[in-house]
């Protein structure tokens, strides 16, 4: 971590805290946690409650396409962090390994219904891009994802496009797979509350 | 359906209006990823372009610059949360366009 007080400065209660969840996940608390729970009430309050309602509120998409998205706008910005993290949880909600892997690395052949993959890809576009037009959006509504189903979709990219953003400017450290598959069992869960 | 509207104004109106240690101007310009300079304005606009180019270097010019940790965090989250929602509206007008919408 790049500035010390993320790694550090967390009040009395926090590091207790941290100290239960080494103990418990016997393994170590995870950079994005100690970013959320570092002067809470400035960012990590705020941000939890919008990404809570992107990623686990009621929408047509199931959670593991959710995470699924959050993945891809991480692949897309080059998060390490994020897309080992999402690739995790959607992995467990999907109880498919393979299919994720596929779809991050090949989104447009791979086996996957045309309203997620039109949505995909142009999650994938708004990342790379910073914007897209009314013909984006018009293919994905001719493939069949509905209005609101893309204004799911969109808030799971705004939440992933700060939460990446955060995690390579502040240089998030990139654990075992063993501590990502216990963050994804914990966020499958208990969400992002 | 899923509404992060009230949740993202929140957000905005927190890191922009509410107490911190970053100044108001500096933390409305990071989101804005304008009116800044010198290294201040080089990570701002990396964290909204390139964030995943930063280094420890660009880290350290604003620390030389006279930040605080405390006035790097905000300011990093300003420019996070700002890129992402011109990202977001610029999507939501390209949805209201297509599907009809004034």
């Amino acid at each position: 971590m790049r500035l010390q007080v993320l790694d550090s400065g967390h009040g009395f209660g926090t590091k207790a805290l941290f100290a239960l969840i080494r103990t418990v996940s016997r393994q170590p608390v995870l950079d994005v946690v100690k970013v959320v729970k570092y002067r809470a009430d400035f960012y990590g309050k705020p941000m939890s409650a919008v990404t809570q309602e992107a990623m686990r509120g009621p929408s047509n998409w199931s959670v593991g396409d959710r995470e699924l998205m959050a993945a891809m706008v991480a692949k897309t910005n080059e998060c390490e962090f994020c897309v080992k993290a999402h690739s995790a949880v959607a992995q467990k909600a999907y109880g498919h390994e393979q299919k994720v892997s596929e779809l991050l690395s090949d989104p447009k052949n791979a086996h996957v219904a045309e309203p997620l993959r039109a949505t995909l890809l142009m999650l994938g576009k708004l990342t790379r891009e910073h914007t897209v037009n009314a013909e984006d959006m018009r293919a994905v509504l001719a493939a069949g994802a509905s209005p609101q189903q893309i204004k799911d979709a969109l808030a799971v990219c705004f939440s992933f496009n700060v939460i990446g953003r955060l995690a390579d400017t502040l240089g998030f450290s990139i654990p075992s797979q063993e501590a990502f598959d216990a963050g994804a069992k914990y966020l499958l869960a208990r969400g992002y509350r | 359906m899923s509404d992060i509207g009230h949740a993202r104004k929140t957000l905005g109106k927190r890191i922009l209006d509410g107490t911190g240690e970053a100044s108001f101007p500096d933390r409305r310009a990071a989101f804005n990823n304008r009116e800044l300079s010198g290294s201040l304005g080089a990570l701002v606009d990396q964290v909204a372009l390139h964030a995943n180019r930063i280094t420890d270097q660009d880290i350290n010019a604003a620390r030389e610059a006279g930040l605080s940790e405390d006035q790097i965090f905000e300011i990093v989250v300003c420019a996070a949360v700002g890129q992402a929602n011109r990202q977001y509206d610029a999507a939501i007008a390209a949805l209201d366009d297509a599907a009809g919408k004034e």
